[in-house]
């Protein structure tokens, strides 16, 4: 069997005839954007929320990243925050809200409160759920109706998915990490070659990563249409996991760590695809178009016309018109505006430290504005207490709060007009971060380049300079 | 919002873009709302709309084009990828849409429209673009989508394809039934689900 059937197996509370399966739930994320009209849809029936002890709250999307402690000032913002904490007051939630020490991005709290366990399955309205797949257990997005059948009853109807298998094997070049695994990934599948599958990422160089950079790479298997991404759990999974305020403590962690040890694909299990990827073909990887399957290596060039199909000829144009670069043109050297250093993908203590290591002692190029947005008030915590906001200060950072921000745009963290931003975000589709803006998607270090130059870059000439002196 | 499903006949509106996530059906900023109506007028703001101003629309985006409407909405491949937002779905059905056909849809997008009583047809490409030259080349051109026999016809050629649907969710859309009623009926057994020692 393989680790997606052992966990979906034990979650299947029955099987309609001919039709999709009422599949169990363990733990629910919510946050305030995705869940009103769910709460809405409750109170509609005149039902309470079923199981709210597994249920996790935090207002992440829609927050403000600057002055979180006074009341938040656009007003359809301000109503929806509130009606979380009214809908969770309510039905007995959890809230980790705006004021909360654990309050941040609920993909990044999930992990370091320790919810997000192996073996679990877990839903959110929101599509990068399957981030927590990181850590051997089922996690997918889901819509609002969805959200409500979750709360009403702990289960979903899903059809069961086709399986993947992603093999990554050897080592990474110096300069390359794991954001530019999953884009080199989906430069090669596409942003749609792995829809109506589960994906495993497996292979030595998955092996050799920190949790951190396992979850930057399952944050993004949706970004190929997966209906979710996994890693088996292993000795790097238990460490992270063990002592975190929820994970299970004494005989209860002697006896799930004994499960967990359980979970991993058998030998002779059988995938309906395997895609095989060499670790030290990835370069610092950056994108040009307006999907995430549109990468290329940094030192490599926007497609020509005539490596591109007839038949995407009109989308392929349609997205660098829109980038306002020219087919065929280097990528390196195109000067930036904005650099994003945040999100679910890529706002976690080791990105941060990672942007630190580069950045100490350097000064961001004049005309660019540099925002970093830790993913949790744990994580800014943590950083102050490393002394990072103190280098990002020195750098000409701009050190915000716990938030999506500049990810999808909804607060008022916008990215102008016609700008350019290198983001260690997830999507660079068109007006993502604000109406006609620009994005680059790249890792935290060719982002941290970025900042320091004012153009995109190969990481790799810096990092072999430092070397040489 | 109907909640139902049947023959859905109609002209329909050919959008022969490829890849259309759900930021651009429905932009980030106007997901504040709490209720879940409304959100038709904002469908594809930003490639209906110069500089984000109702009074200037984009003359070349075919929502825009007076020569093509109805209730079907034709679009390239993988269609609604990326955010979970069923708020996609909302505006879709908000702005008078019953049924999407494409050649391609992403997951979560599919699992919403069929939850909102919206139909997304999945055809193979060659039908799909035998449908794109129909409408194009004569906006007049009705397509008939049969949810009872799944068959998706262009009315004119008569060419037709059958397309795939799981008989669950068909039934649902027949009798607008919906997934909460299913699953708070079958609650007791949950509840007995529950006790298995895994949980």
């Amino acid at each position: 069997m393989t680790l997606f059937e052992k966990i979906w197996d034990k979650h299947v509370v029955k099987t309609i005839d001919g039709g999709p399966s009422v599949f169990y739930i363990d733990t629910h994320f919510i946050h305030e954007v995705t869940s009103p009209q769910a709460f809405n849809g409750l109170n509609a029936r005149g039902i309470k929320v079923f199981r709210p002890k597994q249920v996790v709250a935090t207002a992440d999307h829609n927050v403000p990243t600057l002055n979180q402690h006074l009341p938040i000032k656009e007003e359809l913002s301000r109503l929806q925050v509130e009606a979380l904490k009214k809908n969770c007051a309510e039905h007995g939630i959890e809230l980790y809200g705006l004021g909360h020490p654990y309050q941040g991005i609920v993909h990044v709290i999930g992990p370091e409160l320790g919810f997000t366990q192996p073996g679990m399955t877990m839903v959110c309205g929101d599509s990068h759920t399957s981030t927590h797949g990181a850590f051997g257990s089922i996690a997918f997005g889901i819509g609002t109706s969805e959200v409500e059948m979750v709360l009403a009853t702990q289960c979903l109807m899903q059809s069961k998915p086709k399986l993947m298998r992603i093999n990554v094997e050897g080592t990474l070049n110096e300069g390359v990490v794991s954001k530019d695994i999953v884009l080199y990934i989906l430069s090669k599948i596409s942003a749609s070659g792995a829809t109506g599958y589960a994906v495993e990422f497996a292979g030595s160089a998955i092996r050799a990563l920190s949790m951190e950079a396992r979850m930057t790479i399952c944050n993004m298997s949706i970004e190929m249409g997966a209906r979710c991404g996994m890693i088996a759990p292993d000795e790097t999974t238990f460490e992270y996991v063990k002592g975190r305020k929820f994970a299970p403590q004494g005989k209860e962690w002697e006896e799930k760590l004994a499960y967990w040890k359980t979970l991993y694909t058998d030998k002779d299990a059988k995938f309906d695809a395997e895609v095989n990827i060499d670790a030290a073909d990835i370069e610092p990887m950056i994108t040009y178009g307006t999907n995430p399957g549109m990468g290329v290596g940094v030192t490599g060039h926007v497609p020509a016309l005539n490596e591109i199909d007839e038949k995407e000829k009109p989308s392929f144009q349609k997205a660098i018109g829109y980038m306002g670069l020219e087919a065929g043109a280097n990528i390196k050297g195109t000067k930036v505006d904005y650099v994003f250093i945040g999100s679910c993908t890529n706002s976690r203590i080791e990105d941060l430290r990672m942007v630190a290591s580069f950045v100490k002692g350097k000064h961001k190029a004049k005309d660019v504005e540099v925002w970093i947005v830790p993913g949790s008030k744990q994580v800014e915590k943590q950083a102050i207490e490393e002394g990072i906001d103190k280098i990002f200060e020195e750098a000409g950072f701009m050190l915000r709060q716990p938030g999506c921000s500049a990810c999808l745009g909804m607060n008022e963290d916008k990215i102008p007009a016609g700008k350019y931003c290198i983001s260690t975000s997830n999507r660079n589709f068109e007006g993502r971060q604000g109406p006609n803006a620009r994005t680059f998607l790249a890792s935290p270090l060719t982002a941290a380049l970025a900042a320091i130059t004012g153009e995109v870059g190969d990481i790799r000439e810096e990092l072999k300079f430092k070397s040489q002196n | 919002m109907s909640k139902q499903i049947n023959i859905v006949t109609s002209t329909a509106v050919p959008l022969n873009i490829e890849n259309v996530d759900t930021d651009q059906i429905i932009p980030a900023r106007f997901l504040k709302a709490t209720s879940r109506d409304g959100f038709g007028k904002n469908l594809f703001r930003d490639w209906r709309y110069e500089q984000d101003d109702e009074t200037k629309p984009k003359k070349d985006f075919v929502l825009n084009d007076p020569t093509y409407k109805g209730t079907i909405l034709v679009a390239a491949k993988n269609f609604g990828c990326g955010s979970s937002r069923e708020h996609a779905a909302w505006a879709i059905k908000d702005a008078g849409y019953d049924v999407v056909v494409s050649s391609f849809f992403a997951d979560i997008f599919k699992n919403n429209a069929l939850n909102n009583f919206l139909l997304p047809v999945t055809t193979s490409e060659e039908f799909l673009q035998k449908i794109f030259t129909a409408v194009e080349s004569d906006p007049a051109t009705e397509i008939e989508v049969n949810l009872p026999e799944q068959v998706i016809r262009i009315k004119s050629t008569g060419e037709q394809e059958s397309f795939d649907i799981n008989s669950y969710k068909k039934t649902c859309l027949l009798n607008g039934y919906d997934d909460i009623d299913f699953l708070l009926s079958i609650k007791p057994e949950i509840e007995q689900f529950e006790k298995d020692p895994i949980h």
